[in-house]
């Protein structure tokens, strides 16, 4: 390798210092941008903790921000760039030998086929100089907008939303609002689970100033459980339920009409619109399947409340009608003049850590940068700036088209950089399998092996990853914060920006690559926010744009805008006005009659809701490493309400087959009332290379809203029959295992290794043959067969290595008592005489399922601190610490307390058994 | 006035039976004891510890020679009964002395085999059955004598392992192709023979004693396959005849053991017969169990109380130390029985529990048999196990604890 590379060295990261050698960062997980103390131990760890003067979370972190220190093992790494060679194997190579195939490829299609024929698919976890620089280089130099990211999967109909009813994708409120709001409204954001933090600020609000605090959403989350109101509306119908306010507003005399006649149009239009789809609070119920009683209450809240941010997230983006949900929220907001006013805004939750950052350098197809857009006085403008060689003139191809377009063999070459989208894709086989015909296919990864990666990679770039890399990101406040590195770069890893940069400059552009770090491009980033903008664009930072190298490592965090006239940031937008549209004027939407894409038919009678669960992240490349996060829902599930389960013949813990016309997967029943009649609901986080046949992508339909491209992710038509598996059991291993063929499985991080929770149908006779196969020398083993058990553990000295426990669907072992002694150093012999039992030892009693997985504290042992007296989680956090930290247990506490206090045997015994 | 009871021999049976007299028919008779051996009743059970150097010789005695003044028994030991007067109810000893009795006891014992093969008859050709056995043992172990003992069965493993203990080099050899194969399995069997193995005792398997080398005196021994092994001794340990020819002789009817009913009475009206020399139903133990539960329904009977003797779930125990073996009921399995197995050979532990119409029906043990007496219990009750079939391998304590929850 010839290429200087500047990012080797820590020093350029690694300022400023927090107390006691902790070295500031921002969290790698969601849109709240929680600033982290990372304090290095020298070993290849770090010691995580929340940063107290961080402005997102001021201390605080959520379980999975706090178990970030368990991600940061070597051991999945992907540590040098690698080539699939002519017999079909993945050979090492040298860094300027894989720069120079992939450029010299990349040349020749793009040559041969023009620059349509090449895509870039990225993703929020990107930092914000990484996007620049792979966005300018296919944007300005290879000329195709073919960029898309994961981001088009989580937000897209926000920025959509966003640019038609503003002029601009500007989120107008702040996190300060959440705590200045008397009404908080929540519409599809489970964000007790999937913002913690956030969640709890607004807690804090509920209990220290009474605000009230209103859910929205198919499915009864933990959310909800602190909501006053909780509206179980009917999939696909929140326009309806916006559309009927709007009408209650405008009938109760709750607008503002000051600020309609001077801030916006088409208002008018917009009422006799919501009039028609929804025009009374009768017709409201109607069409959302909810109550008189609850719509009435809640339109009478949300009027008598001028503080109000209504909160939204995937519930609503994730749509065919995505847009124009958001817009019929805006509306409402716009039309009562609640908007960039403390306590007082729409407020949409992005999901990942960058998203922002991904939206304001233009990384999406239908943006150009710097939240300019194929306009031609835009298009000059950003081509002057880049002095760009070939600059793109239309929007590309958004992502699931992107891949459909792979599909149909017109997209040759694609990288992917940072994100598993034969994953999460919808119709996530059909994604795979497209990425197969690709001429040219590179991935630039943290890991050596995930979906995407196995789907017949050609070429795999190793990137640097948290902890590691140096730059910023913006949470969804319009935030920039800086993501700093507090660890060597892992093997020959390299920062994302340098990889596309030598790339470019290989490709012949190296006049406008020449960056030598992340403050160089950083810098470049904010003029062109500035260039040629006098406030007509919302995204300006150019008091940014002349940082040093060292006041670029010293950036605290800042709000957008920060203009060059050295104005203060400005935390809210549009309480007076001053839209980024022509005339300065925001506008209300029409937006259409609410309707799934999708019919059910008696083949497919439900509906499939897909989401996440509180402590995985995406593909669980990072968060799957850690095994408190492990404890907490370790296997891929599917949600049935009861008289579903009844109708379709599934029981609670046994195994169900979901199948839609994409896809299928098996995946554990659980039954739950929190769940509406007719839906199911599956978490996204599971891949092949985590579980069986348990890719939910797989089973979502491909449809996406006609503005933002964004997929209807939560209501597809769905069968569930139940399957059944004679055997359940677990293996826990040092190493990583190849299981037979024939075992369902889930691999779940634990403390020393990896576990695994199966089930299969094979005889045990083959359980044992494999076991042997695969054990040393000192093994144990129980062989019941006539009772259909088998449970082996090998050992080295006094440590197991691997243990493996086969048993009838109810009796395979107790795996938290059996984790708990693999993840000792030895065992005494009465400790491995006891071992093949699978239960718990005198004195040992196991603590159940971990709920709080901040602390480690199970179920069992906060149900019995519930019998033994505590009656609120602050009783049983004073006992057991449990919910002190993230708080994102408490509603499952609380439940707890619920079922355990009561009167009811069989509520009781449901809480010890769950 | 007392009846004259008389029990010939001074062994464990005897012991235990005067002990559950005592308790159920105090005074009523007049107890005598006759035995040959030298001493007062002693643990036969523990010999192997005293070769051992385990226990002391004296630490084995049943009980002091007050217990037995206590009780009003005439003891006299070192004395050998020669014949049985049926008739005259009279019992003769060496001796031209001669006992009147109403009731007599034949506690016999047994004799250790002696294989019939050229050779037996050599000086240092010996058995080991009795205190007097010990003794000589112990002398052959401090002179650090070559010993083969011959027999892989509990005797012969615990002569080996005292031996072995108490310093003489020490070869087994066994006719069959496991140890213990009447009361063990092959795996368990095998397991025995390593951890026996480490204890320093070399262990030849299908090993058939075909003649023992020598003038005078033993010099080696020849098996069947022509192996040879240098030996200054040899101990047969290969089997026990019980002592039936004072029964014989006095025209009581005798089969392998003395024959019994279900009150220990032989075919003679007034006679019984317990322990090891009497064969109930067919069967002749060689276990002290047996004995003791026979002693207790004896002495039931001669309390005048109803009881019966009904036969015994005869278990095995091997206690040698560091080496523990147990093994109970149908450990073989007969057709239709299933294997419950536990295997963990670097702990020196191998369990089987054999499990027939849901029941217990058998088990082996070796190294873990902490549990033996529970799952002995369990065979003798035959008490659905389905509750705590997938705990009862790990004890009783997590079986019973899993079947309250």
């Amino acid at each position: 390798m010839t290429a200087v590379d500047p990012t080797r060295s820590l020093s350029s990261g690694r300022a400023p210092r927090g107390p006691v050698g902790a070295i500031r960062t921002t969290c790698a997980y969601c849109g709240v941008g929680c600033g982290v103390l990372a304090t290095p131990d020298g070993r290849g760890g770090a010691a995580i903790s929340g940063d107290p003067e961080h402005p997102a979370n001021f201390g605080r972190l959520c379980s999975k921000g706090s178990a970030l220190g368990e991600t940061l093992g070597l051991e999945d790494r992907l540590l040098y760039p690698m080539i699939r060679c002519s017999k079909g194997t993945m050979e090492q190579v040298a860094w300027s030998d894989a720069l120079d195939h992939v450029a010299s490829r990349f040349a020749h299609i793009v040559k041969r086929d023009g620059p349509g024929a090449v895509a870039f698919y990225l993703s929020g976890q990107l930092l914000t100089e990484d996007y620049y620089v792979a966005n300018k280089l296919m944007k300005g130099f290879i000329g195709s907008a073919n960029v898309d990211t994961n981001s088009r999967l989580c937000m897209s109909s926000s920025v959509a939303g966003q640019r038609r009813a503003f002029g601009a994708d500007t989120v107008p409120g702040c996190y300060e609002d959440l705590e200045q709001a008397d009404l908080l409204v929540l519409v599809g954001s489970n964000a007790a689970w999937c913002h913690p933090v956030l969640y709890q600020r607004m807690l804090a609000n509920k209990q220290k100033r009474g605000a009230r605090m209103v859910v929205i959403d198919p499915r009864r989350t933990d959310t909800a459980g602190d909501a006053e109101l909780f509206l179980g509306l009917k999939p696909g119908t929140d326009t309806a339920l916006f559309s009927g306010l709007l009408v209650h507003l405008a009938d109760n005399g709750a607008l503002d009409p000051d600020y309609i006649e001077r801030y916006t149009g088409g208002f008018d239009e917009a009422l006799a619109r919501a009039r028609s789809i929804a025009g009374s609070v009768g017709a409201t119920a109607l069409a959302t399947g909810l109550s008189e009683q609850d719509v009435a209450d809640f339109f009478r809240i949300f009027a008598a409340t001028p503080r109000v941010v209504t909160l939204y997230s995937q519930g609503v983006n994730q749509s065919a009608q995505g847009t124009d949900k958001v817009n019929a929220i805006i509306n409402c907001h716009l039309a009562t003049g609640r908007i960039g006013k403390p306590g007082a805004s729409p407020f949409s939750l992005t999901g990942q850590p960058n998203a922002m950052g991904g939206r304001e350098v233009g990384g999406l197809a239908n943006q150009l940068a710097a939240h300019m857009r194929f306009t031609p006085p835009d298009i000059d403008r950003v081509r002057r700036f880049w002095k760009a060689s070939r600059i793109a003139t239309h929007e590309g191809l958004k992502a699931v088209q992107m891949f459909e377009a792979i599909a149909r063999g017109e997209i040759k070459a694609l990288w992917v950089i940072g994100t598993n989208p034969a994953v999460s894709l919808p119709d996530a086989d059909a994604a795979r399998a497209a990425l197969k015909k690709l001429e040219l296919f590179v991935v630039s990864e943290n890991v050596r092996s995930n979906d995407t990666v196995n789907a017949g990679a050609h070429v795999l770039l190793p990137a640097q990853a948290w902890g590691e890399k140096s730059g910023t990101v913006t949470n969804s406040e319009r935030r920039i914060s800086r993501q700093r590195a507090f660890l060597e770069p892992a093997g020959e890893a390299r920062p994302d920006w340098w990889i596309v940069s030598e790339v470019a400059k290989r490709l012949g552009f190296g006049a406008a690559f020449d960056f030598n770090s992340a403050a160089d491009i950083f810098r470049e980033h904010a003029a062109l926010s500035a260039f040629e903008n006098s406030g007509g664009r919302d995204f300006d930072i150019g008091a940014l744009q002349s940082l040093s190298d060292q006041a670029f490592d010293a950036l605290t965090p800042v709000q957008w805008p920060t203009r060059q006239d050295n104005s203060q940031p400005q935390p809210r937008f549009f309480a007076n006005g001053g839209f980024f549209s022509s005339d300065f004027k925001a506008r209300f939407i029409a937006p259409e009659i609410p309707a799934l894409r999708t019919e059910t038919t008696a083949g497919r009678p439900l509906r499939l809701n897909t989401g996440r669960i509180r402590d995985q992240w995406h593909t669980m490349t990072r968060s799957g490493l850690s095994p408190r996060l492990g404890q907490h829902l370790p296997e891929p599930f599917v949600e049935v309400h009861p008289d579903d389960a009844l109708k379709f013949g599934v029981t609670d813990g046994s195994f169900a087959r979901v199948t839609t016309d994409h896809g299928q997967c098996t995946l554990k029943v659980v039954v739950s009332e929190r769940q509406q009649r007719g839906m199911l609901f599956a978490p996204i986080h599971w891949s092949e290379a985590t579980a069986t046949g348990s890719r939910v992508g797989a089973l979502v339909a491909p449809f996406t809203d006609p503005f933002s491209g964004q997929p209807e992710n939560k209501a597809t038509p769905a069968s569930i029959t139940p399957y059944e598996y004679v055997f359940r059991g677990f293996a826990l291993s040092r190493t990583p295992l190849a299981l037979p063929d024939h075992a369902w499985w889930a691999r779940v991080a634990v403390p020393g290794g990896h576990g695994y929770l199966l089930a299969d149908n094979a005889d045990l006779a083959g359980w044992q043959s494999w076991l042997r196969s695969v054990a040393g020398d000192d093994l144990a083993e129980y062989k019941d067969f006539g009772g259909g058990v088998y449970r082996a553990a090998y050992f080295a000295s006094d440590r197991i290595e691997a243990c493996l426990f086969i048993g009838p669907a109810q009796d395979a072992g107790d795996w938290n008592v059996v984790k708990q002694l693999f993840a000792a150093d030895r065992l005494d012999d009465e400790q491995r005489r006891m071992l093949l039992s699978g239960k718990s030892t005198d004195g040992l009693a196991s603590a159940g399922p971990i709920v709080c997985a901040c602390f480690g504290v199970g179920r069992t042992t906060i149900c019995d601190s519930i019998a033994g007296g505590a009656h609120t989680p602050a009783e049983i956090g004073a006992k057991l610490k449990a919910g002190t930290n993230c708080g994102s247990c408490i509603p499952e506490l609380k439940r707890l307390i619920a079922q355990v206090g009561s009167t009811d045997p069989e509520q009781r015994q449901l809480a010890a058994a769950n | 006035m007392s009846e004259p009871l008389v029990i010939v021999g001074n062994g464990m049976a005897a012991a235990r039976l005067v002990d559950e007299l005592a308790k159920v028919a105090l005074g009523r008779y007049a107890i005598a004891v006759i035995g040959d051996e030298p001493r007062l009743a002693y643990n036969r059970v523990l010999l192997s510890s005293v070769l051992a150097g385990e226990t002391a010789s004296h630490d084995i005695e049943l009980r002091p020679a007050s217990w037995w003044r206590d009780r009003g028994v005439t003891l006299k030991y070192g004395c050998v009964a020669t014949e049985i007067d049926v008739g005259r109810r009279e019992l003769k000893i060496a001796g031209d002395e001669s006992i009147a009795f109403s009731k007599l006891v034949l506690a016999t014992g047994s004799t250790p085999l002696r294989l019939n093969v050229p050779g037996a008859e050599l000086a240092g050709v010996h058995t080991f059955r009795d205190s007097r056995d010990v003794d000589l043992l112990l002398t052959l172990a401090a002179r650090r004598k070559r010993v083969v003992v011959v027999g892989g069965g509990l005797l012969g493993l615990e002569a080996a392992y005292g031996l072995a203990k108490a310093g003489a080099p020490v070869t087994l050899v066994h006719l069959m192709d496991r140890l213990m194969e009447r009361q063990l399995d092959a795996p368990a069997a095998e397991l025995l023979k390593s951890l026996v193995e480490r204890k320093g005792i070399e262990i030849l398997l299908n090993a058939n004693t075909a003649r023992i080398h020598g003038e005078t005196e033993v010099e080696g021994v020849e098996l069947a396959d022509g192996r040879r092994i240098d030996a200054d001794a040899v101990i047969f340990a290969a089997g026990i005849r019980p002592n039936v020819a004072l029964a014989k002789e006095a025209g009581i009817s005798v089969n392998r053991g003395i024959v019994v009913d279900d009150h220990l009475q032989t075919g003679a009206a007034d006679v019984f017969a317990i322990g090891e020399c009497a064969e109930h139903r067919g069967i002749c133990y060689g276990l002290v169990e047996p004995a003791y539960e026979q002693a207790r329904v004896l002495a039931q009977h001669l309390a005048g109380r109803a009881a019966g003797y009904r036969g015994s779930v005869v278990a095995t125990n091997l206690k040698v130390s560091g080496v523990s073996v147990f093994s109970a009921g149908d450990f073989m399995g007969a057709d239709g029985s299933e294997a419950i197995v536990l295997k963990d050979l670097r702990r020196g532990a191998y369990k089987k529990l054999m499990i027939s119409a849901g029941r217990l029906t058998g088990a082996v043990l070796v190294g873990d048999v902490g549990d033996a007496l529970w799952y002995l219990e369990l065979i003798r009750d035959r008490k659905p196990i389905a509750g705590i079939r997938a705990d009862m391998m790990f004890g009783r304590s997590l079986a019973l604890q899993t079947e309250a929850a």
